[in-house]
């Protein structure tokens, strides 16, 4: 079998590809939890963002207007389950859960009348020279917006989060509410915020899908992304690098199981599709055995919070 | 007080006998769909199946049900919600429900179901299908054609008869234009994730493949062809839209007429349990026009597909050879059996691939 290592790029450049909307949902995601909201609605978010990021982009015929409105129409969806949330302190399982199944619909109603419409995708950066460039140009200066714009959040939050003082607020919020309360921090506020942040980071995970990724839409084309997401954020256990190592490991098994069947490599095809999940499972155990004290998810995560007065 | 409520339960009841009366002139007809009804290739033919039918009956029927985007898993419980909200007629559309379907059968004996796609019937369970593996034989002469590296990628969902079936007539079409030209598979385990089925068509191109053919239902691969500038074949419905540069043809789903066929028999009192196979020659599957390519393969194209709709050209003529080299007619016969094509699951020779168990 020839082998042409031109060929090693175009598979980079799709595991890319494939880990961007993970990366992004992720990321929300990790701020979400770290105030203490365990957010399960990102496919719902997710979905809301590719339909009305499809629709707007569309109608406009600019891909900006599209992600504008895409991150927007994940941030209402995530105001609705702050308010069910933070603001009537209901259960965070069962109202992520609605989230996601409300977030199908109201999808599907926005998107109805642009099923089978196509446009064409984001434009990718180029720099004569650079972009051309062998074996390397295109991976690291032929990518879209989304892709650059993902790692420098990844840098952003990661920063934010753990080296400044606001950061350290909302991860104190996360461990431990009642003493962050205590100490005059406006928990709600925070946590809604944090959720906001959750949501706009799902909404533009989800214009990805519908402007750049497959510039079209089509009801359920996250297909379960927004589910891989939230395992990100555990296999990363909170921390932004993390996710990000962990969204190139994720999309590159998922690439990876694609590619070597084209090249004749003879593993069975259901054991390649299955890697990411064994993969996730065989990080998670190795994680809880380093840390055998458990302590890897915020401490607060998932409780409601009622501030007594 | 017991006499008012005892009124009251005959009024419902006969409220009730009054409704199925006027049933019995109006047949509900409801559907299932494997996938959503805007993924525009499988489930959406089937749907525009549904809407020629309620178009074409009027209002003899109530076809204004239908249940979309239901997993394997679930469906045993969205057929019987069908089955007791009073549909009359349920037409289950995927492989998966075959056995859900049975069984919600066996427990409403008045309703009659109709599975696509697989072999299990009951008294009041039919099967229909449509040999989409007509078509394929078409694609593979055209792609045989039309690839200059002669590289085909193919991204295939499950291996399922229907799966294989296609996948050999395409390598049978191939081989009678070019015996050089080899198929590339990648299973991607899903009928619908559009991400993914693009992510297979960028590694299949990366890889080399020039033309692109999917037994998945979106249209991520086409488009992924047209980006690229390579060629490739629609799927279930025409997708020119998608890629006005890339399509060749595509082999598309016609479910109407048998729609409104079946639940016209249900309407005279004449349904019976039936096992339907059709393909070209009854319209069931209907080829999307040819598109992209010289008008000599274009020609050649035409009259294949006149010749599969007559019969004249079966695309599992005798001799079959299996990937051993093994005929695998019964001794003196024409063309496989039709329970060979249906229960596929070995590939014809040329096909460098192992199916996954």
């Amino acid at each position: 079998m020839s082998f042409d290592p031109q060929q090693i790029q175009d598979i980079l450049i799709i595991i890319v590809a494939a880990a961007t909307p993970l990366l992004l949902a992720a990321i929300g995601e990790v701020v979400a939890e770290r105030a203490g909201v365990l957010n399960l609605g990102l496919e719902g978010m997710m979905i809301v963002g590719a339909s009305t990021g499809f629709a707007f982009a569309y109608m406009t015929d600019s891909t900006i207007v599209g992600v504008i409105a895409g991150i927007l129409g994940g941030v209402l969806m995530s105001a609705v389950f702050a308010f069910l949330t933070i603001g009537l302190a209901t259960n965070q399982v069962a109202a992520g859960l609605a989230l996601t199944i409300f977030g199908r619909g109201l999808a599907n109603l926005i998107g109805e009348g642009f099923v089978g419409l196509k446009r064409s995708g984001a434009p990718h950066l180029y720099i004569p020279g650079l972009t051309d460039l062998p074996l390397v140009g295109r991976l690291i200066f032929g990518e879209d917006f989304f892709v650059y714009f993902a790692i420098l959040l990844t840098g952003a939050v990661g920063y934010w989060l753990m080296r400044t003082r606001a950061g350290l607020t909302l991860r104190a919020v996360g461990e431990n509410h009642t003493s962050g309360h205590s100490l005059g921090v406006p928990v709600r506020g925070i946590r809604l915020l944090a959720v906001l942040f959750g949501g706009a980071c799902a909404g533009l995970a989800g214009c990805y899908l519908s402007l750049s990724y497959t510039p079209f839409w089509s009801p359920d084309m996250t297909a379960g992304r927004g589910w891989i997401a939230l395992a990100l954020v555990v296999f990363a256990s909170w921390k932004p690098w993390r996710a990000l190592a962990g969204a190139i490991l994720f999309g590159g098994v998922a690439v990876l199981a694609l590619a070597f069947q084209g090249l004749g490599v003879p593993i069975p095809a259901q054991l390649l599709n299955s890697l990411p999940y064994l993969t996730t499972i065989i990080v998670l155990v190795v994680l809880s055995l380093r840390d055998s004290r458990g302590a890897l998810a915020p401490a607060s995560l998932g409780q409601a919070f009622i501030p007594d007065r | 007080m017991r006499t008012l409520f005892t009124a009251a339960a005959v009024a419902a009841l006969s409220l009730a006998a009054a409704g199925g009366a006027e049933a019995a002139g109006k047949v509900k007809a409801c559907w299932v769909y494997t996938g959503p009804v805007g993924d525009f290739g499988y489930s959406y033919q089937h749907d525009q199946g549904r809407l020629a039918a309620a178009k074409a009956l009027g209002d003899k029927v109530d076809a204004t049900t239908f249940l979309e985007n239901i997993p394997d898993s679930d469906s045993e419980r969205a057929i019987e919600q069908l089955a007791r909200s009073g549909c009359n007629i349920v037409f289950t559309t995927s492989f998966g429900f075959m056995d859900p379907t049975l069984k919600v059968a066996k427990k409403f004996p008045k309703v009659m179901f109709e599975h696509a796609t697989g072999y299990k019937r009951n008294p009041n369970m039919s099967t229909y299908a449509a040999k989409f593996y007509e078509g394929r034989y078409v694609m593979g002469q055209i792609a045989g054609k039309m690839t200059k590296t002669n590289t085909i990628g193919y991204i295939v969902s499950f291996p399922i008869p229907e799966v294989i079936s296609g996948i050999n007539a395409f390598e049978r079409g191939m081989q009678t234009t070019n015996p050089n030209a080899k198929i590339k598979i990648v299973w991607v385990n899903t009928w619908f994730d559009p991400g993914k089925e693009a992510d297979a068509a960028k590694a299949l191109l990366a890889q080399g493949a020039d033309i692109l053919t999917q037994h998945t239902d979106s249209a991520a691969p086409l488009q992924e062809a047209e980006k690229a500038g390579k060629l490739g074949f629609g799927q279930s419905s025409d997708m020119m839209k998608f890629a006005p540069k890339a399509q060749l043809t595509a082999n598309t789903d016609n479910w109407g007429p048998y729609y409104t066929q079946r639940i016209q028999a249900l309407i005279d009192g004449k349904w019976k349990s039936e096992d339907t196979w059709d393909g070209i020659g009854k319209n069931m599957v209907v080829m999307a026009p040819f598109a992209n390519m010289p008008d000599d393969v274009k020609a050649a194209a035409v009259k294949t597909t006149a010749d599969i709709a007559s019969g004249a050209l079966q695309p599992f003529a005798c001799p079959v050879l299996d990937q051993d080299g093994k005929d695998r007619c019964k001794p003196g016969a024409k063309t496989l059996e039709d329970g060979d094509v249906l229960g596929m699951n070995w590939y014809v020779k040329g096909v460098d691939d192992k199916i996954p168990q």
